[in-house]
Protein backbone atom coordinates (compact mmCIF):
# COMPACT_ATOMS: atom_id res chain seq x y z
CA UNK A 1 0.00 0.00 0.00
CA UNK A 2 1.50 3.34 -0.16
CA UNK A 3 -0.45 5.52 2.36
CA UNK A 4 2.04 6.65 4.61
CA UNK A 5 2.18 5.67 8.12
CA UNK A 6 1.48 8.37 10.64
CA UNK A 7 4.73 9.07 11.48
CA UNK A 8 3.95 8.26 15.56
CA UNK A 9 1.16 5.68 15.86
CA UNK A 10 -0.16 2.85 14.02
CA UNK A 11 -3.20 2.62 11.91
CA UNK A 12 -4.31 -0.30 14.05
CA UNK A 13 -5.01 1.72 17.12
CA UNK A 14 -7.66 3.45 14.92
CA UNK A 15 -10.48 3.94 17.36
CA UNK A 16 -13.22 2.04 17.30
CA UNK A 17 -16.15 4.76 16.45
CA UNK A 18 -18.98 3.00 18.36
CA UNK A 19 -16.90 2.39 21.07
CA UNK A 20 -16.05 6.09 21.56
CA UNK A 21 -19.71 7.24 20.62
CA UNK A 22 -21.60 5.24 22.43
CA UNK A 23 -20.29 7.07 25.77
CA UNK A 24 -23.33 7.25 27.44
CA UNK A 25 -24.41 3.20 27.56
CA UNK A 26 -20.51 2.67 28.02
CA UNK A 27 -20.78 4.85 31.73
CA UNK A 28 -23.81 3.34 32.48
CA UNK A 29 -22.74 -0.55 31.42
CA UNK A 30 -19.51 0.04 33.56
CA UNK A 31 -21.08 1.87 36.41
CA UNK A 32 -23.63 -1.12 36.59
CA UNK A 33 -20.78 -3.71 36.53
CA UNK A 34 -18.93 -1.56 39.20
CA UNK A 35 -21.81 -1.93 41.64
CA UNK A 36 -22.50 -5.23 41.14
CA UNK A 37 -18.76 -5.42 42.18
CA UNK A 38 -18.52 -6.87 45.89
CA UNK A 39 -15.03 -5.22 47.45
CA UNK A 40 -15.38 -1.93 45.17
CA UNK A 41 -14.37 1.10 47.74
CA UNK A 42 -14.10 3.72 45.12
CA UNK A 43 -14.58 2.64 41.77
CA UNK A 44 -17.55 4.45 41.04
CA UNK A 45 -17.91 7.70 39.04
CA UNK A 46 -21.03 8.95 38.66
CA UNK A 47 -21.61 10.87 34.91
CA UNK A 48 -21.03 14.49 35.22
CA UNK A 49 -23.03 17.58 33.50
CA UNK A 50 -22.95 17.47 29.80
CA UNK A 51 -20.60 19.93 27.93
CA UNK A 52 -20.94 20.82 24.73
CA UNK A 53 -17.76 21.38 22.40
CA UNK A 54 -16.93 21.40 18.83
CA UNK A 55 -14.25 18.12 18.19
CA UNK A 56 -10.81 20.44 17.05
CA UNK A 57 -10.00 17.44 13.99
CA UNK A 58 -6.17 19.20 14.29
CA UNK A 59 -5.88 17.74 17.76
CA UNK A 60 -7.10 14.17 18.13
CA UNK A 61 -4.89 11.14 19.07
CA UNK A 62 -5.81 8.42 17.46
CA UNK A 63 -5.37 5.65 19.48
CA UNK A 64 -8.47 4.79 21.58
CA UNK A 65 -9.24 6.77 24.68
CA UNK A 66 -9.08 5.07 28.11
CA UNK A 67 -12.23 4.08 29.64
CA UNK A 68 -13.61 7.22 31.20
CA UNK A 69 -13.67 4.78 34.93
CA UNK A 70 -9.83 4.49 34.57
CA UNK A 71 -9.81 8.10 34.10
CA UNK A 72 -11.81 9.19 36.61
CA UNK A 73 -10.83 6.95 39.61
CA UNK A 74 -7.24 6.46 39.12
CA UNK A 75 -5.87 10.20 39.92
CA UNK A 76 -2.62 11.61 41.43
CA UNK A 77 -4.12 14.50 43.78
CA UNK A 78 -2.38 14.63 46.48
CA UNK A 79 -4.87 17.28 47.61
CA UNK A 80 -6.93 14.32 48.28
CA UNK A 81 -4.51 11.95 49.67
CA UNK A 82 -1.65 10.17 48.33
CA UNK A 83 -3.77 6.45 47.24
CA UNK A 84 -4.86 6.86 43.45
CA UNK A 85 -8.17 5.87 44.57
CA UNK A 86 -8.73 8.80 47.42
CA UNK A 87 -9.25 11.86 44.58
CA UNK A 88 -12.29 9.40 43.47
CA UNK A 89 -13.58 8.78 46.30
CA UNK A 90 -13.00 12.10 48.79
CA UNK A 91 -13.50 14.36 45.79
CA UNK A 92 -17.12 15.40 46.81
CA UNK A 93 -15.53 18.17 49.53
CA UNK A 94 -14.15 20.33 46.53
CA UNK A 95 -16.88 23.56 45.67
CA UNK A 96 -16.20 24.21 41.81
CA UNK A 97 -19.06 26.99 42.53
CA UNK A 98 -18.09 29.66 42.99
CA UNK A 99 -14.87 29.88 41.38
CA UNK A 100 -12.60 32.47 40.32
CA UNK A 101 -9.57 32.58 38.21
CA UNK A 102 -7.26 35.71 38.83
CA UNK A 103 -5.22 36.53 36.33
CA UNK A 104 -2.18 39.08 37.63
CA UNK A 105 1.32 39.81 37.32
CA UNK A 106 3.08 40.91 33.92
CA UNK A 107 0.18 41.92 32.36
CA UNK A 108 -1.51 44.58 30.63
CA UNK A 109 -4.99 43.71 31.85
CA UNK A 110 -4.62 41.62 34.88
CA UNK A 111 -8.24 40.24 35.40
CA UNK A 112 -10.47 37.99 37.64
CA UNK A 113 -12.34 35.71 35.73
CA UNK A 114 -15.26 33.83 37.21
CA UNK A 115 -15.14 30.28 36.37
CA UNK A 116 -18.79 30.68 34.50
CA UNK A 117 -17.70 33.69 32.34
CA UNK A 118 -14.87 31.65 30.98
CA UNK A 119 -16.92 29.12 29.91
CA UNK A 120 -19.18 31.57 28.19
CA UNK A 121 -16.58 33.48 26.44
CA UNK A 122 -14.09 31.48 25.04
CA UNK A 123 -15.49 28.72 22.18
CA UNK A 124 -15.06 25.22 23.97
CA UNK A 125 -13.01 22.34 22.14
CA UNK A 126 -13.12 18.77 22.34
CA UNK A 127 -9.17 17.66 21.55
CA UNK A 128 -7.81 13.85 22.39
CA UNK A 129 -5.10 14.04 24.19
CA UNK A 130 -2.06 11.47 25.38
CA UNK A 131 -1.62 11.82 29.01
CA UNK A 132 1.98 10.60 30.04
CA UNK A 133 2.74 10.39 34.24
CA UNK A 134 5.88 10.72 35.27
CA UNK A 135 5.48 7.11 36.85
CA UNK A 136 5.63 5.81 33.90
CA UNK A 137 1.46 4.70 32.84
CA UNK A 138 -0.25 7.01 30.14
CA UNK A 139 -4.24 7.44 29.33
CA UNK A 140 -5.40 9.05 25.94
CA UNK A 141 -8.28 11.18 27.16
CA UNK A 142 -10.94 13.57 25.11
CA UNK A 143 -10.48 16.74 26.90
CA UNK A 144 -12.49 20.02 26.30
CA UNK A 145 -10.89 23.37 26.91
CA UNK A 146 -9.54 25.94 25.06
CA UNK A 147 -5.94 27.85 24.34
CA UNK A 148 -4.26 29.06 26.80
CA UNK A 149 -3.12 31.65 24.41
CA UNK A 150 -6.68 32.34 23.84
CA UNK A 151 -6.96 33.79 27.46
CA UNK A 152 -3.36 35.37 27.74
CA UNK A 153 -3.97 37.67 24.63
CA UNK A 154 -7.19 38.84 26.57
CA UNK A 155 -5.12 40.13 29.35
CA UNK A 156 -2.14 41.31 27.46
CA UNK A 157 0.98 39.73 28.32
CA UNK A 158 3.66 42.55 28.94
CA UNK A 159 7.57 41.90 27.21
CA UNK A 160 8.98 41.32 30.78
CA UNK A 161 6.90 38.64 30.91
CA UNK A 162 9.00 35.35 30.69
CA UNK A 163 7.03 32.56 32.51
CA UNK A 164 3.62 31.91 33.20
CA UNK A 165 2.82 30.49 36.74
CA UNK A 166 -0.75 28.46 37.91
CA UNK A 167 -1.32 28.31 41.35
CA UNK A 168 -3.73 25.82 42.35
CA UNK A 169 -6.65 25.80 45.29
CA UNK A 170 -5.45 25.72 48.87
CA UNK A 171 -7.87 24.97 51.50
CA UNK A 172 -7.15 21.85 53.74
CA UNK A 173 -11.45 22.46 54.01
CA UNK A 174 -12.19 20.95 50.64
CA UNK A 175 -8.84 19.25 50.08
CA UNK A 176 -8.06 16.82 52.74
CA UNK A 177 -4.57 15.65 52.02
CA UNK A 178 -3.60 19.61 52.60
CA UNK A 179 -4.25 18.39 56.16
CA UNK A 180 -1.10 18.77 57.82
CA UNK A 181 -0.86 15.22 59.91
CA UNK A 182 1.64 13.72 61.95
CA UNK A 183 4.44 13.52 59.81
CA UNK A 184 3.68 16.66 57.93
CA UNK A 185 2.06 17.92 54.70
CA UNK A 186 3.07 15.56 51.45
CA UNK A 187 3.63 18.74 49.44
CA UNK A 188 4.43 22.68 49.98
CA UNK A 189 0.87 23.75 49.43
CA UNK A 190 -0.36 25.58 47.33
CA UNK A 191 0.20 23.46 44.01
CA UNK A 192 2.82 25.58 42.10
CA UNK A 193 3.32 24.74 38.52
CA UNK A 194 4.66 26.77 35.52
CA UNK A 195 5.11 26.97 31.72
CA UNK A 196 8.17 28.94 29.78
CA UNK A 197 6.11 31.66 28.01
CA UNK A 198 6.76 29.98 24.73
CA UNK A 199 5.27 26.75 26.22
CA UNK A 200 2.55 28.24 27.22
CA UNK A 201 1.50 30.58 24.26
CA UNK A 202 1.69 27.21 21.88
CA UNK A 203 -1.23 25.92 20.43
CA UNK A 204 -1.00 22.62 22.27
CA UNK A 205 -1.25 23.92 25.49
CA UNK A 206 -5.33 23.79 26.57
CA UNK A 207 -7.13 25.55 29.50
CA UNK A 208 -9.78 22.71 30.31
CA UNK A 209 -12.48 22.35 31.68
CA UNK A 210 -14.11 19.14 30.65
CA UNK A 211 -13.82 15.32 29.42
CA UNK A 212 -15.36 12.89 27.68
CA UNK A 213 -17.94 15.31 26.74
CA UNK A 214 -19.00 16.45 30.60
CA UNK A 215 -18.06 18.78 32.86
CA UNK A 216 -14.45 17.75 34.51
CA UNK A 217 -14.96 15.72 37.64
CA UNK A 218 -13.39 16.75 40.37
CA UNK A 219 -10.94 14.18 40.90
CA UNK A 220 -9.59 15.09 37.68
CA UNK A 221 -9.02 19.10 38.48
CA UNK A 222 -12.27 20.67 38.62
CA UNK A 223 -13.20 23.01 37.47
CA UNK A 224 -10.42 24.70 35.52
CA UNK A 225 -6.75 22.92 34.84
CA UNK A 226 -4.21 22.91 32.00
CA UNK A 227 -3.00 20.35 29.98
CA UNK A 228 0.25 20.14 28.51
CA UNK A 229 0.56 16.54 26.76
CA UNK A 230 4.12 16.64 25.65
CA UNK A 231 5.30 16.86 29.32
CA UNK A 232 5.01 14.80 32.32
CA UNK A 233 1.30 14.95 33.58
CA UNK A 234 2.28 16.75 37.06
CA UNK A 235 3.09 19.88 35.18
CA UNK A 236 -0.60 19.59 34.18
CA UNK A 237 -1.98 21.60 36.88
CA UNK A 238 -5.35 20.72 38.30
CA UNK A 239 -8.09 22.96 40.64
CA UNK A 240 -6.65 26.78 39.29
CA UNK A 241 -7.52 29.81 41.18
CA UNK A 242 -4.01 31.86 39.81
CA UNK A 243 -2.28 32.64 36.76
CA UNK A 244 0.83 34.80 37.20
CA UNK A 245 3.03 36.21 34.43
CA UNK A 246 6.43 36.60 35.94
CA UNK A 247 10.13 37.70 34.52
CA UNK A 248 11.56 35.35 36.96
CA UNK A 249 10.86 30.91 36.71
CA UNK A 250 8.23 29.79 38.93
CA UNK A 251 10.11 27.31 41.75
CA UNK A 252 7.35 24.00 40.55
CA UNK A 253 6.08 22.08 43.91
CA UNK A 254 7.73 19.24 42.60
CA UNK A 255 10.81 21.12 42.06
CA UNK A 256 10.62 21.93 45.39
CA UNK A 257 10.21 18.44 46.66
CA UNK A 258 12.54 16.72 44.90
CA UNK A 259 15.02 18.46 42.36
CA UNK A 260 17.12 15.59 41.65
CA UNK A 261 14.17 13.73 40.30
CA UNK A 262 11.64 16.65 39.15
CA UNK A 263 12.84 19.64 36.84
CA UNK A 264 10.71 22.50 35.70
CA UNK A 265 10.72 21.48 32.03
CA UNK A 266 9.63 17.61 32.62
CA UNK A 267 8.84 16.88 28.77
CA UNK A 268 8.52 13.18 28.27
CA UNK A 269 11.62 11.89 27.31
CA UNK A 270 12.34 8.24 26.83
CA UNK A 271 16.33 9.06 26.59
CA UNK A 272 16.40 10.62 30.34
CA UNK A 273 15.76 8.53 33.16
CA UNK A 274 14.01 9.04 35.92
CA UNK A 275 17.01 8.71 39.08
CA UNK A 276 14.86 5.70 40.26
CA UNK A 277 13.52 4.20 37.46
CA UNK A 278 13.80 4.08 33.66
CA UNK A 279 11.47 6.56 31.22
CA UNK A 280 11.74 4.45 27.97
CA UNK A 281 8.50 2.06 28.28
CA UNK A 282 5.08 3.27 29.75
CA UNK A 283 1.95 1.23 30.64
CA UNK A 284 -0.76 2.57 28.56
CA UNK A 285 -3.67 2.56 31.06
CA UNK A 286 -6.14 -0.70 29.87
CA UNK A 287 -3.31 -2.75 27.80
CA UNK A 288 -1.59 -5.81 28.99
CA UNK A 289 1.96 -5.04 27.43
CA UNK A 290 4.25 -2.02 27.99
CA UNK A 291 4.80 0.43 24.78
CA UNK A 292 7.66 2.24 23.84
CA UNK A 293 7.37 5.93 25.42
CA UNK A 294 7.52 8.31 22.31
CA UNK A 295 9.66 11.61 22.45
CA UNK A 296 7.72 14.76 23.46
CA UNK A 297 4.84 12.06 24.15
CA UNK A 298 4.78 12.04 20.71
CA UNK A 299 4.17 15.77 19.73
CA UNK A 300 7.87 15.89 18.59
CA UNK A 301 6.89 17.49 15.50
CA UNK A 302 4.54 20.07 17.12
CA UNK A 303 7.10 21.10 20.37
CA UNK A 304 10.63 20.15 19.23
CA UNK A 305 11.00 23.33 17.71
CA UNK A 306 11.02 25.29 21.13
CA UNK A 307 13.83 23.41 22.36
CA UNK A 308 16.13 23.35 19.68
CA UNK A 309 19.57 23.68 20.93
CA UNK A 310 18.53 23.12 24.39
CA UNK A 311 20.64 19.71 26.10
CA UNK A 312 17.43 17.86 27.66
CA UNK A 313 19.89 16.19 29.97
CA UNK A 314 20.57 19.14 31.90
CA UNK A 315 17.50 20.79 31.24
CA UNK A 316 14.92 17.94 32.71
CA UNK B 1 -1.74 -20.59 59.77
CA UNK B 2 -2.68 -21.72 56.18
CA UNK B 3 -5.48 -20.16 55.63
CA UNK B 4 -4.14 -16.75 56.79
CA UNK B 5 -1.43 -16.61 54.77
CA UNK B 6 -2.50 -17.76 51.63
CA UNK B 7 -4.92 -14.93 52.29
CA UNK B 8 -3.65 -12.49 50.25
CA UNK B 9 -3.07 -14.59 47.44
CA UNK B 10 -6.93 -15.73 47.42
CA UNK B 11 -8.00 -11.98 48.11
CA UNK B 12 -6.24 -11.32 44.63
CA UNK B 13 -7.81 -14.46 42.68
CA UNK B 14 -10.89 -12.53 43.76
CA UNK B 15 -10.30 -9.45 42.83
CA UNK B 16 -9.12 -11.14 39.47
CA UNK B 17 -12.46 -12.69 38.45
CA UNK B 18 -14.09 -9.85 39.67
CA UNK B 19 -12.26 -7.62 37.71
CA UNK B 20 -11.51 -5.66 40.13
CA UNK B 21 -7.68 -5.38 40.07
CA UNK B 22 -7.80 -1.56 39.50
CA UNK B 23 -6.57 0.59 36.57
CA UNK B 24 -3.19 -0.85 36.57
CA UNK B 25 -3.64 -4.56 37.52
CA UNK B 26 0.05 -5.56 37.36
CA UNK B 27 1.22 -2.42 39.14
CA UNK B 28 -1.99 -3.59 42.04
CA UNK B 29 -0.24 -7.37 41.99
CA UNK B 30 3.21 -6.52 42.27
CA UNK B 31 2.82 -4.44 44.80
CA UNK B 32 0.34 -6.10 47.19
CA UNK B 33 2.27 -9.24 46.83
CA UNK B 34 5.07 -6.97 47.99
CA UNK B 35 3.45 -5.81 50.71
CA UNK B 36 2.86 -9.61 51.98
CA UNK B 37 6.51 -10.14 51.38
CA UNK B 38 7.98 -7.95 53.62
CA UNK B 39 4.60 -8.54 56.77
CA UNK B 40 5.26 -11.82 56.89
CA UNK B 41 9.22 -11.49 56.29
CA UNK B 42 9.03 -8.67 59.61
CA UNK B 43 6.16 -11.14 61.38
CA UNK B 44 8.87 -14.12 61.33
CA UNK B 45 11.11 -12.11 62.79
CA UNK B 46 8.49 -11.18 65.55
CA UNK B 47 8.58 -15.00 66.56
CA UNK B 48 11.52 -14.65 68.76
CA UNK B 49 10.99 -11.23 70.47
CA UNK B 50 7.78 -12.52 71.53
CA UNK B 51 9.15 -15.61 72.95
CA UNK B 52 11.73 -13.29 74.77
CA UNK B 53 9.18 -10.84 76.20
CA UNK B 54 6.29 -13.58 77.06
CA UNK B 55 9.25 -16.55 77.73
CA UNK B 56 6.33 -18.77 75.62
CA UNK B 57 8.19 -21.30 73.12
CA UNK B 58 5.19 -21.92 70.76
CA UNK B 59 5.67 -18.78 68.34
CA UNK B 60 8.91 -20.50 67.28
CA UNK B 61 7.01 -23.91 65.77
CA UNK B 62 5.58 -21.19 63.34
CA UNK B 63 8.62 -19.27 62.17
CA UNK B 64 9.49 -22.13 59.29
CA UNK B 65 5.88 -21.92 57.75
CA UNK B 66 6.19 -18.22 57.38
CA UNK B 67 9.56 -18.12 56.29
CA UNK B 68 8.35 -20.41 53.24
CA UNK B 69 5.56 -18.18 52.67
CA UNK B 70 7.43 -15.10 52.73
CA UNK B 71 9.99 -16.48 50.43
CA UNK B 72 6.88 -18.03 48.57
CA UNK B 73 5.18 -14.25 48.08
CA UNK B 74 8.44 -12.97 47.11
CA UNK B 75 8.91 -15.61 44.30
CA UNK B 76 5.55 -14.45 43.02
CA UNK B 77 6.21 -11.29 43.43
CA UNK B 78 9.41 -11.30 41.08
CA UNK B 79 7.64 -13.96 38.58
CA UNK B 80 4.73 -11.14 38.17
CA UNK B 81 7.86 -8.37 37.18
CA UNK B 82 9.42 -10.65 34.77
CA UNK B 83 6.27 -12.31 33.21
CA UNK B 84 3.32 -9.48 33.83
CA UNK B 85 5.87 -5.95 34.09
CA UNK B 86 8.28 -7.08 31.42
CA UNK B 87 7.18 -9.70 29.63
CA UNK B 88 10.28 -11.58 29.47
CA UNK B 89 12.62 -8.63 28.15
CA UNK B 90 15.84 -9.67 29.82
CA UNK B 91 17.71 -6.84 28.49
CA UNK B 92 15.51 -4.46 30.10
CA UNK B 93 15.18 -5.93 32.91
CA UNK B 94 19.02 -6.67 33.47
CA UNK B 95 19.22 -3.18 32.82
CA UNK B 96 17.11 -2.09 35.44
CA UNK B 97 18.66 -4.84 37.86
CA UNK B 98 21.94 -2.91 37.83
CA UNK B 99 20.90 0.09 37.19
CA UNK B 100 18.16 1.38 39.82
CA UNK B 101 19.10 0.75 43.68
CA UNK B 102 15.84 -0.37 44.86
CA UNK B 103 15.81 -2.93 42.45
CA UNK B 104 19.41 -3.95 42.96
CA UNK B 105 18.40 -4.39 46.62
CA UNK B 106 15.66 -6.42 46.04
CA UNK B 107 16.43 -8.68 43.90
CA UNK B 108 19.29 -9.70 46.36
CA UNK B 109 17.29 -9.89 48.84
CA UNK B 110 15.82 -12.58 47.07
CA UNK B 111 18.52 -14.61 46.31
CA UNK B 112 19.85 -14.32 50.03
CA UNK B 113 16.19 -15.84 50.87
CA UNK B 114 16.68 -18.96 48.54
CA UNK B 115 19.07 -20.56 50.37
CA UNK B 116 16.71 -20.46 53.42
CA UNK B 117 14.08 -21.52 52.04
CA UNK B 118 16.06 -24.45 50.39
CA UNK B 119 17.34 -25.74 53.85
CA UNK B 120 14.08 -24.98 55.93
CA UNK B 121 13.27 -28.65 56.37
CA UNK B 122 14.82 -30.72 59.93
CA UNK B 123 16.62 -32.88 57.15
CA UNK B 124 19.09 -29.64 56.25
CA UNK B 125 19.11 -28.73 59.69
CA UNK B 126 20.64 -32.25 60.39
CA UNK B 127 22.93 -32.38 57.45
CA UNK B 128 24.19 -28.42 58.12
CA UNK B 129 24.34 -29.08 61.34
CA UNK B 130 22.76 -27.00 64.28
CA UNK B 131 25.94 -24.11 64.28
CA UNK B 132 26.24 -23.81 60.53
CA UNK B 133 22.28 -23.96 59.55
CA UNK B 134 21.83 -21.01 62.32
CA UNK B 135 24.61 -19.01 61.10
CA UNK B 136 23.07 -19.56 57.46
CA UNK B 137 19.84 -18.47 58.38
CA UNK B 138 21.34 -15.56 60.28
CA UNK B 139 21.02 -14.31 56.52
CA UNK B 140 17.24 -13.10 57.15
CA UNK B 141 18.65 -10.49 58.95
CA UNK B 142 20.02 -9.24 55.81
CA UNK B 143 17.14 -10.16 54.14
CA UNK B 144 14.98 -8.14 55.54
CA UNK B 145 17.17 -4.98 55.82
CA UNK B 146 17.38 -4.99 51.86
CA UNK B 147 13.50 -5.58 51.64
CA UNK B 148 12.85 -2.87 53.35
CA UNK B 149 15.43 -0.39 51.88
CA UNK B 150 13.29 -1.81 48.51
CA UNK B 151 10.74 -0.45 49.39
CA UNK B 152 12.20 3.25 50.95
CA UNK B 153 13.84 3.55 47.57
CA UNK B 154 10.85 2.95 45.80
CA UNK B 155 8.72 5.00 47.14
CA UNK B 156 8.07 8.65 45.84
CA UNK B 157 8.50 11.42 47.92
CA UNK B 158 5.51 11.79 49.95
CA UNK B 159 4.99 8.47 50.61
CA UNK B 160 5.35 7.31 54.11
CA UNK B 161 4.35 3.98 54.82
CA UNK B 162 7.72 2.33 54.13
CA UNK B 163 9.05 4.06 57.21
CA UNK B 164 6.74 2.09 59.47
CA UNK B 165 8.09 -0.51 57.95
CA UNK B 166 11.59 0.89 58.99
CA UNK B 167 10.38 1.02 61.92
CA UNK B 168 8.86 -2.09 62.95
CA UNK B 169 11.91 -3.92 61.98
CA UNK B 170 14.40 -1.50 64.23
CA UNK B 171 12.01 -2.45 66.73
CA UNK B 172 12.23 -6.60 66.32
CA UNK B 173 16.12 -6.01 65.80
CA UNK B 174 16.46 -4.28 68.83
CA UNK B 175 14.55 -6.49 71.18
CA UNK B 176 17.40 -9.10 69.97
CA UNK B 177 20.08 -6.52 70.53
CA UNK B 178 19.00 -5.77 73.93
CA UNK B 179 18.58 -9.37 74.83
CA UNK B 180 21.91 -10.46 73.50
CA UNK B 181 23.37 -7.41 75.63
CA UNK B 182 21.53 -8.96 78.71
CA UNK B 183 22.63 -12.80 77.80
CA UNK B 184 26.05 -11.28 77.53
CA UNK B 185 26.01 -9.48 80.93
CA UNK B 186 24.36 -12.29 83.02
CA UNK B 187 27.10 -14.82 81.62
CA UNK B 188 29.81 -12.18 82.25
CA UNK B 189 28.55 -12.36 85.89
CA UNK B 190 28.55 -15.94 86.50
Amino acid sequence: MLIRRAPMFRSSEITDEKLYLDRRSFIVGGAAALAALPVVADAKAPPGAPLKATRNAAFVNPDAPTKIEDATTYNNFYEFGLDKGDPSRLGHTLKTRPWTVKVEGLVGKPKTFDIDDILKTFPLEERVYALRCVEAWSMVIPWIGFPLSALLKQVQPLGAAKFVEFVTLNDPQQFPGQKVGIFGASLDWPYVEGLRMDEAMHPLTLMTVGMYGQVLPNQNGAPFRVVVPWKYGFKSGKSIVRIRLTADRPKTSWEKAAPQEYGFYSNVNPEVDHPRFSQATERRIGEFRRRKTLMFNGYADQVGSLYAGMDLRKNY
Amino acid sequence: MWPIGLAPIVYLLICFATGNLGSNPIDFVTRTLGDWTLRILLATLALTPIRILTGQAWPITLRRLLGLFAFAYVTLHFAVWIVLDFFFDWQQMAVDIVKRPFITVGVTALVLLAPLAATSTAGMIKRLGARRWRQLHRLVYVAAVLGVLHFLWLAKVGVRTPWIYVAVLAVLLGVRVVDALRRRARHARL
